[in-house]
């Protein structure tokens, strides 16, 4: 089956550097490098190097793509006010379901680019192509760009080691923000963004000058930078909470159940996207359930698909977990009953027959310790 | 941390890549080399209580590593006389020495003569290389 699977540009290094390598998204990726502990706990404590290029860009541009991308996108765009900044937002399905989560750049007032889940760029292409009016061009931009990720409380030290002389100070850079720099001799869109918590950036550029950006980024080892892989990239986010498209969220989650209300614009003059009036009366109504974190106050390692309870009552079902690194206990996403939502909830967990309490708790579960002055 | 590919000729094995040290009617049971591999960084295990009653190829307990859960599986039966609470404490031991420190359970065997149904070491290596 491996043959069938898609590589990045940067397969070779991950091979030659004795990565772990597993099947995901339809991509041969890896998992980890030396263990997924050790990458994790160095994106907390100094920087990790992701090879995020499985991840789609579309390309959305002409003069009516900005009144086109909000019929489709959940979050307000008009907020996006200057070429260079940087949105998180949801592509709704008419259920008020969640076809993808993605960020969406604005690089110029008629040209926005969506960086989206890798298994989903088919389907989301598709799903924007199926009304685009005329004027409006949809490209993929997937093959033609290579993304790392680069986060942790060094993440700019690495970058000021390699970052273009004639270029505006890389300290310059604000949350949600992209501009246009040469790192490592390797022309890149940086943003401000990541999928860690951590302060940190996203790299985008030419797929076939990955590696030099890899490698350059990763001869910064006088900041602590190693090679980090998707298992720690998902423990990462799990003690964050961010949500993972496929697990905790998909087009069959409503995204006011899923705690994404936050970035759905139910209230702005002249803003209609798709499920937009379900989201509403979801919101009017209350959710049904909600999605949760929660911490174990036993042993045991929260896995998807267990089920949670409230005393005896079944309440709900667990969509992500692990064994927190950061903080050494069983972590762990679920949709329980609106009723049980609540942090400070008594849970039960049942793994495979043994009951273990857990409780709701606090979004984040883990507050990184260094947050970069924005 | 991670050991060296090893499968000592003094144990006998479980062709599920469990390991068997034979000390007259009783055994200490373990996962192989191989098997830790396969998993990855260990970082729960969920033991049997001693005097549980364990049977030979179902299973006795729970070893998960950050992204996966599985069983361990008896090599043979018996009754379990110690558990090692090192590796409740430590899980990563089982990747750091599978065949020392990371030992999972003493077990008083129902019959020693069943150890004669597992494998010895290079009929454990002949079953990986056809893996």
């Amino acid at each position: 089956m491996t043959s069938t699977l898609r590589r990045t540009p940067l397969h070779a290094r991950h091979v030659e550097l004795g990565a772990r390598m597993v099947e995901f998204g339809g991509w041969d990726m890896p998992v980890f490098y030396t263990g997924i502990n050790e990458e994790h706990r160095a994106v907390r404590a100094r920087a990790g190097l992701f090879d995020v290029s499985h991840m789609g860009q579309l390309e959305v541009s002409g003069e009516g793509a900005e009144a086109y991308l909000q019929t489709q996108l959940s979050n307000d765009l008009g907020r996006l006010t200057e070429d260079g900044q940087a949105q998180y937002t949801l592509l709704t399905n008419d259920r008020g379901g969640i076809v993808d989560d993605l960020i969406v750049y604005r690089m110029s007032p008629l040209r926005f680019l969506l960086v989206v889940n890798a298994a989903n760029t088919d389907a989301d292409r598709r799903h924007l192509a199926r009304d685009v009016p005329p004027g409006v061009e949809l490209v993929d931009r997937s093959p033609e760009w290579g993304m790392l990720a680069l986060q942790g409380p060094a993440a700019f030290e690495v970058l000021a080691g390699v970052w273009g002389r004639g270029d505006p100070p890389v300290d310059d850079l604000k949350p949600f923000h992209v501009v246009e720099a040469t790192v490592g001799g390797v022309r890149c869109q940086v943003a401000r963004t990541g999928y860690t918590g951590e302060v940190g950036v996203e790299l985008l550029c030419a797929a076939e000058e990955t590696e030099r950006l890899f490698d350059a980024l990763l001869l910064q080892r006088q900041h602590g930078v190693v090679p980090c892989g998707l298992g720690a990239r998902d423990t990462l986010r799990l003690e964050v909470c961010y949500p993972l498209h496929g697990a905790d969220i998909g087009p069959r989650t409503n995204a006011v159940e899923a705690g994404l209300g936050w970035v759905c614009a139910l209230d702005v003059e002249g803003k209609e996207f798709r499920g937009a009036d379900v989201l509403r009366r979801t919101r009017q109504a209350g959710p049904k359930r909600r999605l949760v974190a929660f911490r174990m106050l036993e042993r045991g390692i929260p896995r998807a698909g267990l089920t949670l309870y409230h005393g005896d009552r079944e309440v709900g079902t667990v969509t992500s977990g692990t064994l927190s690194p950061s903080l050494d206990e069983g972590i762990g996403l679920g949709y329980v009953a609106a009723a049980s939502a609540a942090v400070g909830t008594a849970l039960v967990l049942d793994v495979r027959g043994r009951r273990r309490d857990a409780e709701v708790a606090a979004k984040p579960l883990y507050q990184p310790q260094a947050k970069k002055e924005s | 941390m991670a050991a060296e590919e090893s499968y000592p000729d003094d144990l006998r094995y479980h062709r599920e890549h469990d390991w068997v040290r034979l000390d007259g009617g009783e055994a200490t049971f373990g996962i192989t080399w191989y098997a830790q591999d396969a998993l990855g960084e260990v970082v729960y295990f969920e033991p049997p209580a001693v005097g549980d009653r364990i049977t030979a190829d179902s299973p006795y307990g729970e070893l998960e590593s950050v992204k996966a859960v599985s069983d361990v599986i008896a090599p043979l039966s018996g009754e379990v006389t110690a558990v090692n609470d090192a590796v409740v404490e430590t899980p990563d031991l089982v990747n750091s020495d599978p065949y020392g420190e990371g030992w999972l359970a003493r077990v008083r065997l129902d019959d020693a003569e069943d150890a004669k149904s597992l494998l010895d070491a290079a009929s454990y290596r002949t079953l990986l290389e056809e893996q």
